[in-house]
């Protein structure tokens, strides 16, 4: 028996809300299929398994809210059958994690490690519902219209206090409280808020900036452009970050995780993109393989990434996987970003505008578009000296775009 | 000009004797003693015995012979003392007057009015103060109304001797003595439509007929608690102007029925349950009514008093609503 558990996705989720079911019970589940949408507090996100079986049985419902690590359904493995897998695991009232938990997460980097034992421990039973009531315990009092207007705002009237007779939940209270946008807006901020504050408390940022001249990039990117249709036409975030990527190629103490008092280095780059969202917030997904992906396919990958956080129909290996935080504040008007480093993660590359700057070289001074680069990163893992490293390198990649 | 309920009700008696060669009124004490409740004095001398008849003591014969006269081509007005006394001519209204067009397949229509006084709070105890409105209210047929303001009681009788079928009317025995402005010409009026008679956005109070003054009152005393009480003056009790009742309640999403009749199998049930039929959904809180206790009216001062709905309950019951004790 496999039980899929909730997976961490990122180090800002305690728990998550089932939108959707993609499976039902009795379906052949393949690695890598998208099996159920969940919402964090930042998007919704498509949840793949990592394991492969057959749906057994659905344990937690649309619309409830379970912390990471509980139990969303159980498969059974090839060959079991629901007799035997009955006979073998009768469902415990809750689930002890197994080695499922980590394992449904399947590449499963470091965000896997903020699976808690006591998460699942606060699981409740599998099934049960969170908004009824436990036998004996009276029905809450909400007023039809209430309960209307709740549901055409998408506010849940169980969560309010009520003001009415006996202490129901009236209009008046469903209004009172804030519209889900708003509400999730703040819920956002408050995933971010936790995120950054566990950043700034646990880790020892140093930060390194330098200038990059960047006229070969831009001269290459505008004949580049010019052979490509509109549609087709790369953006110089995309040569940052594939330069960002082959540069961690000679500097990988920046591209992995922070976990349980150790470095673990990540094998691959999967850069996380900052794109901000319309309505307020930031989400960092995963654009996966950077280092081993051409310029165009970047180009395709990272427009689908946007759309897709902006749709909020991420998959959960994007919000789980990125190793390093690239983010462009350019397109802003900044000169430089000095960024906060997203826990686990261990750096945070920043790009500032490209503009036309004075530049003195061999005597004599020029006129040329540079940008600057920053690097944050934690000092439990490396230096300044080592981080000086990487912004040479990256320097240097990026003064032959031929070559990303 | 100011006029009592009393003569709105004479006035229109009068305009509606002067106007009409067909129409005359009948029943107990209408004639010499000038009414029950005084409402037709100086209709004999005006108009004369033929169209003013004093009646001996049987409601079931003289509603029989409205209904006989209405039939032959006449516009009777027949007045039946209390509510209490209509149970003796109930065949009548009930198996004749409300059936003969449905059963004689629309060729007989009853063109009859019935006045009755209705209501307790005179201390006449449980043989003259009830009320049946609603008893009325549930018989198909019959056009019922319940003028609650003295424009009302001078307006309504014209459109009831109008229709080609019977309509009651009641006047309940405590609004014969309420004043108010009136313009000394010809006014007129729907019978179909309820009328807001004070608007408010916190909660409906839906009453009729003699009720209408202490709603009013409730509705006072809650604006000075900062709750705006909407009063729905039902002024037809059948058929019901259900549109209005759900306007206001789907505004308000709170409602009090308030009536005089007893709560087991009312009018006041009946409008509760439309309400929970159709505004289920826009209800905020439970529907609540104010009734008389369920006894036979006390002769006792207090003890009617206490039977009755009285403004401070009232008020409380709407409160109890928007969540205040």
């Amino acid at each position: 028996m496999i039980e899929f558990a909730l997976p961490s996705l990122g180090s800002d989720m305690e728990q998550g809300k089932l939108l959707q079911w993609k499976i039902a019970p009795g379906d052949a589940v393949r690695r890598g299929q998208v099996v159920a949408v969940v919402d964090t507090s930042k998007a919704a996100v498509d949840v793949e398994s990592w394991q492969e079986g057959t749906v057994f049985e659905l344990l937690v419902q649309p619309g409830d809210t379970v912390p990471v690590g509980a139990t969303l359904a159980t498969l059974l493995e090839p060959g079991e059958t629901a007799e035997t897998a009955q006979r073998r695991a009768p469902r415990p009232p809750a689930p002890p994690v197994t080695e499922a938990g980590p394992a449904a997460q399947g590449a499963a980097t470091a965000p896997a490690a903020a699976l808690q034992p006591g998460a699942v421990a606060a699981a409740r039973a599998p099934g049960v519902a969170p908004t009824a009531p436990a036998p004996g315990e009276p029905r809450r009092r909400i007023s039809p219209a209430a309960r209307k207007r709740a549901q055409e705002l998408g506010v849940d009237p169980d969560a309010l206090a009520g003001t009415g007779p006996d202490g129901a939940v009236t209009v008046q209270d469903v209004e009172r409280t804030p519209a889900p946008a708003a509400q999730r807006q703040a819920e956002m901020r408050r995933a971010i808020g936790a995120a950054m504050s566990r950043s700034k408390r646990e880790i020892p940022h140093y930060y390194l900036t330098e200038a990059i001249p960047m006229r070969a990039a831009q001269d290459w990117l505008v004949a580049a452009n010019a052979q490509r249709g509109i549609a087709g036409r790369v953006l110089m975030a995309v040569l940052q970050l594939k330069a960002v990527a082959l540069a961690l190629g000679k500097c990988p103490d920046l591209n992995g995780f922070f976990i349980d008092g150790a470095y673990r280095p990540a094998r691959a780059v999967h850069a996380g993109v900052a794109i901000a969202l319309r309505q307020g917030g930031l989400i960092a997904p995963a654009l996966h393989d950077v280092a081993d992906k051409p310029l165009d396919q970047l180009m395709g990958e990272l427009t689908g990434l946007v759309a897709r956080a902006r749709a909020g129909s991420l998959r959960s290996s994007e919000m789980s996987d990125p190793t390093i935080t690239v983010t462009n504040l350019g397109e802003q008007g900044v000169d430089a970003v000095l960024g906060v480093i997203y826990p686990p993660q261990v750096a945070l590359v920043g790009f500032g505008r490209v503009a036309e700057r004075p530049w003195v070289r061999d005597g004599g001074l020029f006129v040329l578009p540079a940008a600057t680069a920053s690097l944050a990163a934690d000092h439990r893992v490396t230096d300044g000296h080592y981080g000086a490293l990487f912004l040479a390198e990256l320097r240097e990649r990026l003064q032959h775009p031929d070559q990303l | 000009m100011k006029m009592s309920y009393r003569d709105a009700l004479n006035a229109a008696l009068r305009e509606a004797l002067a106007g009409d060669p067909r129409v005359f009124l009948m029943g107990e004490d209408v004639g010499k003693y000038g009414g029950t409740y005084a409402v037709s004095k100086g209709l004999l001398d005006e108009f004369g015995p033929e169209r003013v008849r004093d009646t001996p003591l049987s409601e079931l014969a003289f509603v029989g012979a409205g209904i006989g006269a209405a039939l032959g081509g006449m516009r009777p007005i027949v007045e039946v003392m209390t509510v209490n006394f209509s149970l003796l001519p109930l065949d009548q209204i009930v198996n004749t007057a409300a059936s003969l067009r449905h059963m004689s397949g629309g060729q007989f229509h009853v063109p009859l009015v019935i006045r009755m006084a209705t209501g307790a709070g005179r201390q006449v105890a449980a043989q003259h103060s009830h009320s049946f409105e609603g008893w009325y209210a549930h018989v198909p047929g019959l056009t019922v109304l319940a003028p609650a303001t003295v424009l009302d009681a001078r307006a309504m009788l014209a459109p009831a001797l109008a229709s080609p079928d019977p309509v009651i009317i009641f006047e309940h025995a405590q609004l014969y003595n309420v004043e108010d402005e009136l313009g000394p010409g010809p006014v007129g009026c729907d019978i179909a439509s309820a009328a807001v008679r004070r608007p408010g956005t916190d909660v409906t109070l839906v009453t009729w007929g003699g009720c209408l003054p202490k709603v009013m009152e409730a509705a006072g005393l809650l604006a000075g608690q900062g709750i705006e009480a909407e009063v729905l003056d039902l002024r037809v009790l059948r058929p019901l102007d259900e549109a209005a009742i759900l306007d206001s309640v789907r505004r308000t999403r709170r409602v009090v029925v308030v009536a005089e009749e007893w709560r087991s199998g009312s009018l006041a049930a009946e409008v509760v349950a439309r309400i929970a039929e159709q505004a289920f959904y826009d209800l905020d809180a439970p529907p609540a009514r104010v009734c008389s206790a369920e006894v036979p009216m006390p002769y006792a001062r207090h003890l009617e008093q206490a039977a009755l709905p009285q403004p401070a309950t009232i008020a409380a019951a709407a409160r109890q609503l928007l969540g205040a004790q």
